[in-house]
C-alpha cells in the first residue's frame, strides 16, 4: 500500500471513533471512583435523626445537640425575647423567611419556628461555617436586641436566627428539618412519619 | 597507543561507560549540572530556588517518618500527635521541623517568587517556567491546607469549615461540591481521612512532576540573571556563554553557603521558636476539635492571610470569594501583564519600582491584617491594601509600558 492508496477519511473516522470509545471507556470507570468520595452509607446512617428530651430546658436556655455531625441550637424563648422579634425586622435581610431553602415550609413563619416557645436553628454560620456564640443579653446601648454573634468574621443573628443586615453573611441560619413527638420531645433530621 | 589505551580507556570506560551504554547518565549530569552554564553574577536572590529543594527534601523525609507513627482516624489523630511528641523517641523534633518545614517552605518560595519580579523572570522566553512555578505554588497551598487538618486541632478543623465552606459561596453547584469534598454532612473522620490521603499522596506526587517539569523547562531556556539579559548572546569559540560557569561546581559551592545558613536559621527556630508565637503552630491548635465551639479569634497560618484578609474585606460571600480566587491566580497572568521591554529592575524607570516598593508593602500588609481579628478599622485598612494589590496587577500593563527604562548593557555587570 502507497500513500496514495491511503483512505485518509476514513483513517480520521477511525482515530476519532477510537478517541470517542476510549474517552466514553474513561467516563464511566471513573464514575465508580468519583461516587466512592461521596458520602458513605454509613456517613448517611450516621445522619439518623436525634431526639433532644425538652423537659430539662428552662426558658431562655439554649442546648447544642450534633445531628449529622452538624451543630444544632435548641432554644427556649421567654415571652420577652419573643416580643422583641417584630420590633428589629427593619434591620434584618430577610425578615420574613422568604429564603425559601433555609427553613421548611413550617418555619417560614416570624418566629421561624413551629411552637413559638422553641426555635431550632443549626449553629453555622451562613457566611463560612463557623459556630456563632449565643449573647441573649440586651444591651439597647448598643442597639442588640439579643441574638446570635459569629466570632469569624462578625455576623450576626437575632433570637430567631435572621440575619441582620450589612453583615457577611448572606442569609438567616438554616432550620433543620424536625417536628414534635410529643409536647417534651423534639425530633431533628425529620419531619414525617412515624418516630 | 594500544598501551595508552589499556590504560586510560578501560578503567574510564568501565562501569560508567556500563551505565551510559545503557541510561544516558554522563549524558544528563553534563547537560542538568556539570555543563549547564548559569551567568556568573548571580546575587543571593538567586539561592532560593535551591532552598525549595531543600524544603522538599526535609519536608518529604520528615513526613515519611510522621505516617510511621501518625493515625488519620478522627478519634485518633490529635493523640497520635501527642504520642509522637511526648513518647515516640526524637519523635518531637521530627515533627517540629516538618511544621517549621511547612513555614520554611512558603518563606523560601515567596522569596523565590519576589526575585521573578525583580528580574522580570517570569519574561519570554521564561513564560512557561513562571506558569509551572503558579502551579506549584497552588500544589503547595492545597498541600499545606491538607496537612493542617491532620493534627485534628481546633483551628484545623474551625480552619477547615471555613475553607471548605468558601466553596459554598459558587452558585449552584456550591453546596454540593462542599458536601463531596468533605464526603460527609459535616468535616469529619472521612475527611480527615480523604485528606491524609491527598497529603501523602496524591499532592505531593503533583508536587515532585510539576518540580521536574519546571526544572527541565528552565534548563531549555537557561536562567535569568540579576541583569536580566540573554547570556547565549555572547557565546566564545567553544560555544559557550561568556558569561556563563557551569552550575557545578561554581553554583553548587555557592549554593551551600546559602544552604548552610538556611539551615542555621531553620535550626534555630525547630529548637528555641517552634510554634513561633503562635505563628507557625496556633495556640487554639494545642486543643483537640470540638465541633460544637469556634475559637474565639480564627484565623489561618500566616502563610494564607495575604488572601484571607482579602476575603475579609469583602462584605459579601459570593464576592469575596472571588476575589478571593482572583487574588490567588492573577499573578499567573504576569509575563502578559508587564509590558516592560526591559527584565531586570536595574533598567526600570521610576514606575515599575514604586509600583513593587508599594505591592510588598500592600502584601506584607495584608498578610498582618489577616492575623488579626477584624474591627472596623483593621478591616477599612484591608479594603485600601486590597485595592491596592489588584491595582499592582491591572494597572501593570499601563505603567510598565509607559516607564522609561535605562540602555540594558551587552555583558553581565557586577555591583558590590
Amino acid at each position: 500500500m502507497t500513500e496514495d492508496d491511503l483512505d485518509r477519511n476514513r483513517r480520521h473516522f477511525l482515530t476519532v471513533a477510537t478517541l470517542v470509545t476510549g474517552a466514553v471507556g474513561a467516563g464511566f470507570v471513573a464514575v465508580p471512583f468519583l461516587s466512592s468520595l461521596k458520602p458513605s452509607a454509613r456517613a448517611q446512617a450516621l445522619g439518623a435523626p436525634v431526639e433532644v428530651p425538652l423537659g430539662s430546658i428552662q426558658p431562655g436556655e439554649m442546648v447544642r445537640v450534633l445531628w449529622r455531625g452538624r451543630l444544632v441550637f435548641v432554644l427556649r424563648r421567654t415571652e420577652e425575647m419573643l416580643a422583641k422579634l417584630p420590633s428589629i425586622v427593619d434591620e434584618l435581610e430577610d425578615p420574613n423567611s422568604e429564603e425559601v431553602e433555609q427553613q421548611p415550609d413550617y418555619a417560614a413563619n416570624e418566629t421561624r419556628s413551629v411552637r413559638p416557645e422553641y426555635l431550632v436553628v443549626e449553629g453555622s454560620c451562613t457566611h463560612l461555617g463557623c459556630a456563632p456564640l449565643e449573647d441573649f443579653e440586651v444591651r439597647p446601648a448598643e442597639g442588640w436586641a439579643g441574638g446570635f454573634f459569629c466570632p469569624c468574621h462578625g455576623s450576626k443573628f437575632d433570637l430567631a436566627g435572621r440575619v441582620y443586615s450589612g453583615v457577611p453573611a448572606p442569609t438567616n441560619l438554616r432550620v433543620p428539618p424536625h417536628r414534635f413527638v410529643r409536647d417534651d420531645l423534639i425530633l431533628i433530621g425529620q419531619d414525617s412519619g412515624a418516630a | 597507543m594500544a598501551r595508552i589505551e589499556a590504560e586510560v580507556g578501560k578503567p574510564q570506560g568501565g562501569f560508567m561507560k556500563w551505565i551510559d551504554d545503557r541510561f544516558p547518565f554522563t549524558e544528563t549530569m553534563k547537560y542538568h549540572v556539570t555543563e549547564y552554564y548559569a551567568s556568573k553574577n548571580f546575587n543571593w536572590w538567586f539561592v532560593f530556588g535551591v532552598l525549595a529543594m531543600v524544603v522538599l527534601v526535609i519536608q518529604l523525609v520528615t513526613g515519611i517518618f510522621l505516617t510511621m507513627n501518625y493515625k488519620p482516624a478522627a478519634a485518633e489523630a490529635f493523640a497520635s500527635v501527642e504520642y509522637i511528641m511526648r513518647d515516640v523517641e526524637w519523635g518531637w523534633l521530627i515533627r517540629y521541623m516538618h511544621s517549621t518545614g511547612a513555614s520554611f517552605f512558603f518563606i523560601v518560595v515567596y522569596l523565590h517568587m519576589f526575585r521573578a519580579m525583580l528580574y522580570g523572570s517570569y519574561k519570554k522566553p521564561r513564560e512557561l517556567i513562571w506558569l509551572i512555578g503558579m502551579m506549584i505554588f497552588f500544589v503547595l497551598m492545597a498541600e499545606g491546607f491538607a496537612g493542617y487538618l491532620l493534627p485534628w486541632g481546633q483551628m484545623s478543623y474551625w480552619g477547615a469549615q471555613v475553607i471548605i465552606s468558601l466553596f459554598g459561596a459558587i452558585p449552584v453547584v456550591g453546596d454540593a461540591l462542599v458536601e463531596f469534598i468533605r464526603g460527609d454532612y459535616s468535616i469529619s473522620d472521612i475527611t480527615l481521612n480523604r485528606f491524609f490521603a491527598l497529603h501523602v499522596i496524591v499532592l505531593p506526587l503533583a508536587l515532585i512532576g510539576l518540580i521536574f517539569v519546571h526544572i527541565v523547562a528552565l534548563h531549555e531556556v537557561g536562567s535569568n540573571n540579576p541583569d536580566g539579559i540573554e547570556i547565549k548572546k555572547n557565546k566564545g569559540p567553544d560555544g559557550i556563554p561568556l558569561d556563563g560557569v557551569p552550575f557545578h561546581p561554581h553554583h553548587t559551592s555557592k549554593d551551600l553557603v546559602g544552604i548552610i545558613v538556611f539551615l542555621m536559621i531553620f535550626s534555630a527556630v525547630v529548637f528555641f521558636a517552634p510554634d513561633m508565637g503562635g505563628m507557625f503552630l496556633e495556640h487554639a491548635n494545642f486543643e483537640p476539635a470540638n465541633m460544637t465551639a469556634t475559637p474565639e479569634h480564627i484565623a489561618p497560618v500566616w502563610y494564607y492571610t495575604p488572601y484571607y484578609a482579602i476575603l475579609r474585606a469583602v462584605p459579601d460571600k459570593l464576592w469575596g470569594f472571588i476575589l478571593f480566587a482572583m487574588a490567588v491566580v492573577l499573578p499567573v497572568f504576569l509575563p502578559w501583564l508587564d509590558r516592560c521591554r526591559v527584565r531586570s529592575i536595574r533598567y526600570r524607570g521610576w514606575m515599575y519600582k514604586t509600583a513593587l516598593t508599594v505591592f510588598v508593602i500592600t502584601f506584607i500588609s495584608l498578610g498582618w491584617l489577616g492575623l488579626q481579628a477584624a474591627t472596623p478599622t483593621y478591616v477599612m485598612f484591608a479594603r485600601i491594601f486590597s485595592v491596592l494589590y489588584f491595582a499592582f496587577f491591572l494597572l501593570m500593563p499601563f505603567y510598565t509600558a509607559a516607564d522609561k527604562t535605562k540602555p540594558v548593557p551587552d555583558r553581565v555587570v557586577y555591583h558590590d
